[in-house]
């Protein structure tokens, strides 16, 4: 079994709305590169980072092409940090809030590795066994 | 089990199109369904949760119409039942006019210069 220390994160915002959503991930990134077990749980509109029908998107301003631009998408960015994780034998475990999806029309078309659950699997399943826990709200 | 405590500081977020604060029903969540050793701090605009006062009226937008409107002094008083211990920042009060008459009975005052060591005595907490 994995000696290695496991942190808890919260996240609330919306992706594409404020810096938290970059924030949040880069946090998760470094946790995962420096061995850390990571747990997650979307609340509220942050279902919306891992809803698979995201698509990149072309910028008429600059005039680049949809391959151009290279548009990130979030749903891309967490399955690449499951992928890390699972690359470093560490777990992130990305659960999404299933009301919440529900209410946003979000509950279909989510990416694999991430599951649906309640703040009671939040705080049983990912707060009680962590080393230490974050939430990061919007404002 | 950890001692948690959560800090709204947030307030009215999306109250009306949930019809809760958001951060009160997942701890009453936690509460209620989970266990878990919590306790409630309000402060910023978030104390006027505490007033008998405030009123949510009805809400229509054509003929669709606000099912359950939030009633917020109602859902800390909830949370309280749980044995969810509720604090707020005293001078936070006392800054905006609110009376603490009009609070609900059961609330600790907590003073922004015992904010510190308050906090000090929870070993998990979420700042919303």
């Amino acid at each position: 079994m994995s000696t290695a220390k496991t942190l808890t994160f919260l996240l609330m915002d919306a992706p594409y709305e404020s810096a938290n959503s970059t924030t949040a991930l880069r946090i998760i990134d470094a946790a995962i590169r420096k061995g850390y077990h990571v747990n997650v749980t979307a609340y509220e509109g942050a279902v919306a980072y891992t809803y698979g029908l995201q698509k990149p998107h072309q910028n008429p301003i600059k005039g680049t092409t949809v391959e151009q631009e290279k548009h990130p998408n979030t749903k891309d960015w967490v399955a690449a940090l499951i992928k890390a994780a699972q690359g470093r034998g560490l777990k992130l475990d990305w659960l999404r809030c299933g009301m919440c999806e529900d209410e946003r029309g979000l509950y279909e078309n989510q990416i694999a590795g991430t599951r649906p659950g309640s703040p009671v699997d939040f705080y049983k399943q990912q707060v009680e066994p962590a080393d230490n826990a974050l939430v990061i709200p919007c404002r | 089990m950890a001692k948690i405590l959560t800090i709204v500081e947030c307030a009215y977020r999306a109250t009306i199109e949930e019809q809760d604060d958001t951060v009160l029903w997942f701890t009453h969540m936690m509460a209620a369904q989970g266990g878990a050793d919590l306790a409630l701090l309000l402060r910023g605009n978030a104390v006027n949760y505490l007033s008998r006062k405030q009123h949510v009226d009805v809400l229509h937008f054509g003929e669709a119409v606000l099912g359950n409107p939030p009633r917020l002094a109602d859902d800390v008083e909830a949370l309280m039942k749980r044995n969810v211990p509720v604090y707020y920042v005293e001078e936070d009060a006392g800054e905006r006019g609110l009376e603490k008459s009009d609070f609900i009975a059961g609330a600790k005052a907590v003073s922004r210069a015992g904010l510190a060591r308050f906090v000090a005595g929870f070993e998990r907490v979420f700042h919303w």
